[in-house]
């Protein structure tokens, strides 16, 4: 009856279904897109995409809070600056360990937990419902709270580990340079792992038994299921999250800034607690010309991330 | 066909549950038994497990001594109004995105989640001046239009995936019955969609319930702080008091836990939509 229009026929964007769509696309229609789209680019244009373009723009200019009258562009001189400051090596070290320190063991329990909360059991519901929460809370109380627990003085952490004979002394655990990296990551895995455990758990649900049960009536045993068959059927799933977590634990400060706020001798600074430090120095430049090498950073990564994994499926 | 695991596996796996809940839950038990000690038993060393003395005293002397009534007030009108406008705004965006087939349309997601990979301490300087320059700075109204920018990127990408479950069918047999598409969207579709607005606009409340830095940059009256703002006060401050400290930290996340609570199932089922078809 309808003819599919040329605009359906162009627009052969991925992920748009099977279902057909038979649409006339009239200027009725077009307007009823722009208007509905409108509400929502008006406020992110002014709030977000403003400030983001102006900020980026600073990053080639000398752009001080304390003199605000000189302002001149000085071209990749602020790139220049925090490459060559002193703790610009330590602190990429210190963010590739928080980054690959907090996702691998995320992603290990909280697939191992999803494994185990696959099939159903009596208390499911109240199990979920439980280990939920801490998704709930922010990521700055959740370093509140760890700091609490890390406490050299009256923390539980070491309270505990005294008890069960695993140390003599107090731990001065954020105070000790060695030390508070373990601890943050260690708060930071805390937190991360419900998303893993929910996202593979919500991906295994879609996995169709019948697909499980002809593997292990070919004899398949539990290991091979798991890696020839279940494994590949959420991959896609995998995938995508392991690129949104890490793009959001490199931009993630808040339990370091409730914890350390970068210390001791900046051995928990990542690129954003710097980049907020930064800011509140009113080195507005400098904290831009970082932010963008932030962005340069994982888009590269996630090029190349998403170059091996499609090279890897097509072989 | 076997539907149990031998006895070994199980055994592990009720091993790893049990381990992991008591690990996931010995964080919040310990805040709320810290909240209730005495100040002298909060110092106290080897650490009591359960408050002996339990006492209101941390409560009572967050309320008289800083202004946490007034916090939770602003943090509960800023995130209820901005959740719901935010909701409002990206259910049109959303609804756009997932029935019409236009040829910009992969250009508009991708310009809502270009949105998420930025850092967004990229923009916090030229914000705070564009507030300065709107005289919005120290103003609840405008930390509200900020988080509403802030939450509508991620909103209509998970509302997309709601809509894209309802069938078109549905649109369709509404608009033969003689409902336009406005009136078919209003009276047919969200109604069915209840569940992923609730889940949508929880997600968007507790996201700006939890916001630190914007919060920290645009506010600076101590009564018109959000809850993140106060205890980010709180620590600042040259000496930490972890028993207020902890009262306040149970108070904030109660809330959020019961509506994290009531909606977990349908934020998976967007979150996973907005990953596998955003």
């Amino acid at each position: 009856m309808t003819e599919p229009s040329v605009a359906q026929r162009r627009a052969g964007s991925p992920g748009t279904g099977t279902r057909s769509r038979r649409r006339p696309f009239t200027l009725r229609t077009a307007l009823l897109i722009a208007a509905f789209l409108a509400p929502a680019f008006v406020f992110v244009a002014i709030f977000t995409y403003y400030p983001m373009l102006r900020g980026s723009q600073m990053a080639f200019r000398q752009w001080n809070l304390y003199d605000l009258t000189t302002t001149p562009w000085v071209g990749l001189e602020n790139f220049r600056a925090i490459i060559a400051d002193p703790s610009s090596g330590r602190i990429l070290l210190n963010t590739i360990g928080w980054v690959l320190g907090s996702i691998i063991p995320q992603l290990v329990i909280g697939f191992a937990i999803a494994l185990w909360l696959r099939r159903a059991f009596r208390f499911r519901g109240i199990y979920q419902a439980l280990v939920f929460y801490p998704w709930a809370v922010s990521g700055f109380l959740i370093g509140l709270l760890f700091r609490w627990m890390f406490n050299s003085e009256f923390g539980v952490v070491n309270d505990l580990l005294t008890r069960i004979g695993l140390i003599d002394t107090p731990i001065p655990w954020l105070a000790d340079p060695n030390l508070a990296m373990i601890a943050v990551v260690t708060a930071n895995i805390w937190y991360g792992v419900t998303f893993f455990a929910m996202m593979i758990l919500a991906a295994l649900q879609s996995v169709p038994d019948e697909l499980l049960e002809a593997a292990a009536i070919d004899g398949s045993g539990r290991a091979r299921t798991l890696f020839s068959v279940m494994i590949p059927a959420i991959q896609s799933t995998l995938v995508l999250t392991v690129l949104l977590r890490v793009i959001w634990i490199f931009n993630f400060p808040d339990i370091i800034w409730a914890m350390t706020k970068g210390g001791p001798a900046d051995q928990t600074h990542i690129a954003t607690t710097w980049m907020i430090q930064l800011t509140q120095q009113g080195n507005y430049g400098h904290a831009s010309a970082l932010g963008l090498t932030v962005v340069g950073l994982l888009m590269v990564f996630a090029a190349i991330y998403l170059a091996l994994l499609s090279k890897d499926n097509t072989r | 066909m076997i539907h149990r695991d031998p006895l070994p596996l199980r055994l592990v796996r009720i091993g790893g549950l049990s381990v992991w809940l008591l690990i996931t839950i010995f964080p919040l038990y310990w805040i709320v038994v810290s909240s209730l000690k005495a100040p002298a038993d909060i110092a106290a060393y080897p650490v009591q497990y359960l408050p002996l003395r339990p006492t209101l005293e941390n409560y009572i002397s967050l309320f008289a001594k800083s202004d946490f009534g007034q916090n939770m007030f602003s943090s509960l009108v800023v995130a209820t109004v901005s959740g719901l406008a935010a909701t409002a705004i990206a259910t049109l965006s959303a609804y756009v995105l997932s029935r019409f087939q236009f040829r910009a349309r992969g250009l508009v997601v991708m310009a809502f989640l270009v949105t998420q990979m930025i850092p967004a301490f990229i923009a916090l300087g030229p914000l705070y001046q564009l507030m300065v320059a709107l005289d919005l700075v120290d103003n609840r109204g405008g930390l509200m239009l900020v988080y509403v920018a802030m939450c509508i990127p991620f909103s209509t990408i998970m509302l997309k995936g709601f809509f894209d479950n309802v069938p078109d069918d549905l649109d369709e047999a509404a608009m033969i019955d003689g409902c336009n598409r406005l009136t078919a969207l209003v009276r047919i579709i969200l109604p069915v969609m209840l569940p992923g607005l609730a889940a949508t606009f929880i997600f968007n409340f507790v996201n700006s319930w939890n916001e630190l830095f914007l919060s920290v940059t645009l506010i600076n009256s101590s009564d018109k702080r959000t809850i993140p703002t106060a205890l980010n006060g709180f620590i600042t401050s040259f000496n930490i008091e972890w028993g207020p400290l902890s009262a306040a930290a149970v108070l904030t996340v109660i809330p959020t836990m019961i509506l994290f609570g009531i909606a977990s199932k349908w934020i998976v089922a967007g979150l996973t939509a907005g990953a596998t078809k955003g």
